[in-house]
């Protein structure tokens, strides 16, 4: 009986409403306490490539593009209601459109990069909007379907180098340019990201997710901010598809690999979907020690969905949520 | 003539492949993105109690569709049940599953564990042979095929118009809320509709697998086909989804003999476009308005 | 008489699964009148006004505004030209504060333009309409959180999101049900004040006394069929109306 007698009430930090208001830089403890985590996450990406070797800094390349689709997938599912299974198809559009004005028109990856994203994310948008007018799950089938045709018709009509692929591209200058590329890249879009979900455009893809009924009801096409909420993610993933393919100088069918569609997803879901950061520290997390299990080969992929799927039935709040909690609130007994 | 011949088989196979899957989703509006990897897993089962533990092909099948129906059950009980109602959820979960089984089929080297990869895996077919309809050369196995999706066809019907726990599908599948006002436990009905999805998709595969030979990779282009005909169909509508195969069907047996077989992928997702764009509901699709409501 | 009329809904029919919902509905509302929609449940009154509000396509009939037809467009374009509704069941955003509420009819396109000004600007113009429609700022009521307003506060936070788009017409969905007495006499002045400022109002409604007093024409529908048009007396002694709702007298 004692048990059932108190019960467990969460309790926001003094530190944290102190912190709420303009008072917040009223004294230096305050404000470390609200610029800590961002900074430790900015300085702590920044500087890990200095410490570590180069077989080990690709792997943290590597992560930044799944940081990036991750970024891409937590924003469509939980701030618009979207459910995208088909992240390799962002990776794999802006790899080949990137690859082949490389391969083909001999541009240099500095010009092909920013066409790649911005064409890629125009088609992989296109693709999808006749997806975007119905339910949700009809996002979900198409997503997931775009990226396996992709390959089939690849490989069917031996285009664009067919099951070979494409080597030869040109890479990036150098080392450091590649990984604080990638890196730069995922900071701005965290920031950017977390940015537009707190402004007038984030709200109105919140209550699209929310009640999209009263949305309509009150002036606002849904389809069309679906329609650009897409062309945000997708801008990501592309550009990660095409660094990629310059990375490492190759394009072929494996950038359209369900590794690309399910990392991501596992990562968001072990971080903690909603809180754009938890993805990044998940592929963070989960890159590495998929690179570790290389050995292994597809026990990877089966362990990533194991653990996305405990995440996602025991504790869909993801670990940073955890963290957040903890260090926003403290938790008291008290009796019933 | 021959086009009518195999485009009927090919469409039979469609409808088979995507019956279980609307199903599922006709009763608890659950996409279950496992239903290809169960495909696939029966496959492999069937084919290892065959080979690997010599039991008699009947009695293979009959134990990979009874272990199909219990994994059905135990994917409802231990994941989806903690997140019926949250859409999101749900579809990661199924296609985590669905991974879990196809890349799991995949993998090599574990504990002697060879993977399933290889063109090394076939089913024999039922009846070996075969016999001239109409002037074409048919195949026993594809006979059968047609015959046993007949067969599936009424039994499905008796099933779901004169047993209890038919009417309750049928009832949970129509208007989950006034079923539930009326006793109808609507887990319960969950987890007898992925169930029987999943025996379907068991009984899809070893009628059609032995017409070729098993890889994991299938387990994808199952899916796709499932899900192909459900979206032409339309979600949830029985009669849209046989429409869609045969539709499916016919087009992909006219483009290969007109294109050849390069192209079927190209017309099965422009068709896949072409219905979104047009009548987003699908062919036979009844919950138009819903549809366009999202 | 076409050009006095505001909204004109031409013979509206709809059945779902082969119930008639509504059966060739017409009716007419002129600017700046209050028109009521009565009946008993399932009459149809929510499905005339996702009809007529672009929520559901019609079978049969047309819905003119301003002139103009409008029948089949998409709701969000009926709501940007200035034809609005509430809903009876609101889902506001329970954790945002109550004016960030608004901020998404705000955006739409037909208040875009003339709102002005950036970001900052758009807090204020919400906060000064929930101001105006009895959100009390001193009290700090506008930056509550939504989920923690009582009911009278969200019926009126609804009509805010209308009021928020400059609308000419408000279709209000049993705005009254469910309040209090003292919570109805606190909202019946903001519906005056409404009309008095050239909104039309259309209030489909079962509290029958307050609605025939701010009503200037009621129309009664009854298993989706119109049975009776015309003033509240008119239609209180219409011997339909009496049937319908209260059943036919038993003959012995």
């Amino acid at each position: 009986m004692k048990a059932e007698s108190r019960r467990k009430k969460r309790l926001d930090r003094s530190i944290k409403v102190r912190t709420e208001g303009l008072y917040a830089l009223s004294s230096w403890a305050e404000i470390l306490y609200l610029v800590l985590p961002r900074a430790v996450l900015i300085f702590g990406l920044l500087l890990i490539p200095l410490f570590l070797d180069m077989y080990w800094r690709r792997v943290i390349c590597a992560a930044g593009i799944y940081a990036l689709l991750a970024l891409g997938f937590d924003f469509l599912a939980e701030f618009v209601g979207l459910v995208c299974l088909g992240g390799a198809f962002f990776i794999g559009a802006g790899g080949y459109i990137s690859g082949l004005l490389n391969a083909y028109a001999g541009w240099p990856p500095f010009v092909c990069i920013p066409i790649a994203t911005l064409s890629g994310a125009v088609i992989s948008t296109l693709i999808l909007v006749p997806a975007l007018r119905l339910r949700g799950i009809y996002f979900a089938i198409a997503s997931f379907m775009f990226p396996l045709f992709a390959v089939y018709i690849i490989i069917a009509l031996s285009a664009f180098g067919g099951t070979e692929g494409i080597s030869a591209l040109d890479t990036l200058p150098n080392q450091w340019s590649e990984i604080y590329l990638i890196l730069g890249v995922v900071l701005i879009s965290l920031f950017g990201l977390r940015r537009l979900v707190n402004e007038d455009m984030g709200l109105i893809l919140r209550g699209i997710k929310d009640n999209d009924q009263a949305v309509r009801a009150s002036g606002i096409s849904i389809t069309a901010y679906k329609i650009k909420a897409v062309f945000i993610a997708s801008l990501m993933g592309c550009f990660g598809g095409a660094y990629l393919s310059h990375l490492y100088g190759w394009l072929g069918i494996s950038l359209f690999g369900m590794d690309f569609s399910i990392l991501p997803i596992a990562a968001t879901v072990m971080g903690g979907m909603g809180t754009l950061a938890g993805g990044v520290l998940g592929a963070l997390i989960l890159t590495p020690l998929s690179e570790a299990l290389r050995g292994f080969g597809q026990l990877r992929v089966v362990l990533y969905c194991f653990i996305l799927l405990l995440f996602i039935v025991y504790k869909p709040e993801g670990f940073l949520s955890y963290f957040q909690r903890k260090y926003h609130q403290f938790e008291v007994w008290e009796e019933v | 003539m021959d086009i009518l011949i195999y485009g009927t088989v090919n469409s039979v196979i469609y409808a088979l492949i995507a019956v279980g899957f609307t199903l599922v989703y006709g009763v608890s509006r659950i996409p279950n993105f496992a239903h290809g990897s169960i495909y696939v897993l029966v496959g492999f089962l069937t084919w290892t109690f065959l080979k690997n533990l010599h039991i008699p092909y009947g009695i293979a099948i009959v134990l990979s569709l009874f272990l199909a129906t219990l994994i059905g059950l135990i994917i409802y009980r231990l994941v989806l049940i903690r997140l019926r109602g949250l859409p999101t959820s749900e579809i990661i979960a199924s296609f985590a599953v669905s991974l879990i089984i196809l890349e799991g089929l995949r993998m090599q080297g574990i504990a002697g564990f060879k993977g399933f990869i290889g063109p090394f895996y076939m089913l024999p077919p039922f009846v070996d042979g075969k016999v001239r309809i109409l002037g074409v050369f048919v195949d026993y196995q594809r006979i059968i095929i047609v015959a046993a999706c007949f067969a599936l066809v009424v039994l499905l019907w008796v099933f779901t118009h004169y047993t209890k726990m038919g009417l309750s599908l049928r009832a949970i599948a129509q208007d989950e809320h006034a079923a539930m006002m009326l006793g109808i436990h609507s887990d319960r009905t969950a987890m007898t509709a992925l169930s029987v999805g999943s025996a379907l998709a068991g009984l899809a595969a070893v009628l059609i697998l032995p017409l070729g030979n098993i890889t994991a990779e299938m387990g994808y282009k199952v899916l796709i086909y499932a899900l192909a005909v459900c979206i032409i169909g339309g979600l949830g509508s029985w009669a849209g989804a046989v429409l869609a195969s045969f539709v499916i069907g016919f087009a992909m047996k006219i483009s290969t003999a007109l294109f050849g077989a390069m192209w079927e992928s190209v017309v099965l997702v422009g068709t896949i476009i072409l219905i979104l764009l047009l009548k987003p509901s699908g062919l036979l699709g009844k919950q138009k308005e819903l549809e366009e409501r999202v | 008489m076409e050009t006095e009329a505001l909204l004109h809904v031409d013979k509206i029919s709809k059945a779902f699964g082969g119930v008639n919902a509504v059966s060739e509905v017409s009716f007419t509302l002129k600017r700046g009148e209050v028109l009521g929609v009565i009946g008993p449940n399932g009459s149809g009154k929510t499905t005339l006004v996702n009809l007529i509000t672009g929520f559901v396509r019609p079978d049969r009939g047309r819905v003119y505004f301003k002139g103009k037809e409008i029948t089949g467009m998409p709701p969000h374009k009926i709501a940007n030209l200035g034809l609005t509704r509430t809903f009876q069941v609101m889902r506001p955003y329970h954790s945002l504060p109550a004016f960030k509420n608004l901020i998404i009819p705000l955006n739409a396109p037909r208040v875009r333009k003339t709102r002005g000004g950036k970001l900052g600007d758009v807090d204020a113009v919400a906060i000064d309409i929930l101001e105006e429609i009895g959100f009390e700022r001193d009290a700090r009521v506008p930056y509550k959180p939504a989920g923690s307003l009582p009911l009278g506060y969200l019926k009126r936070l609804e009509l805010g999101r209308c009021i928020a788009l400059r609308p000419e017409v408000i279709i209000c969905d049993e705005i009254l049900s469910g309040l209090s007495m003292s919570e109805i006499t606190g909202l019946l002045p903001l519906l005056e004040r409404l009309q008095m400022d050239g909104i039309s109002l259309v209030m489909i409604e079962h509290r029958l006394r307050e609605l025939f007093r701010l009503a200037d024409r009621v129309i009664v529908l009854s298993f989706g069929q119109k049975i009776a048009d015309g003033t509240p007396e008119e239609v209180m002694e219409n011997q339909e109306v009496k049937k319908a709702y209260l059943g036919r007298e038993k003959k012995r």
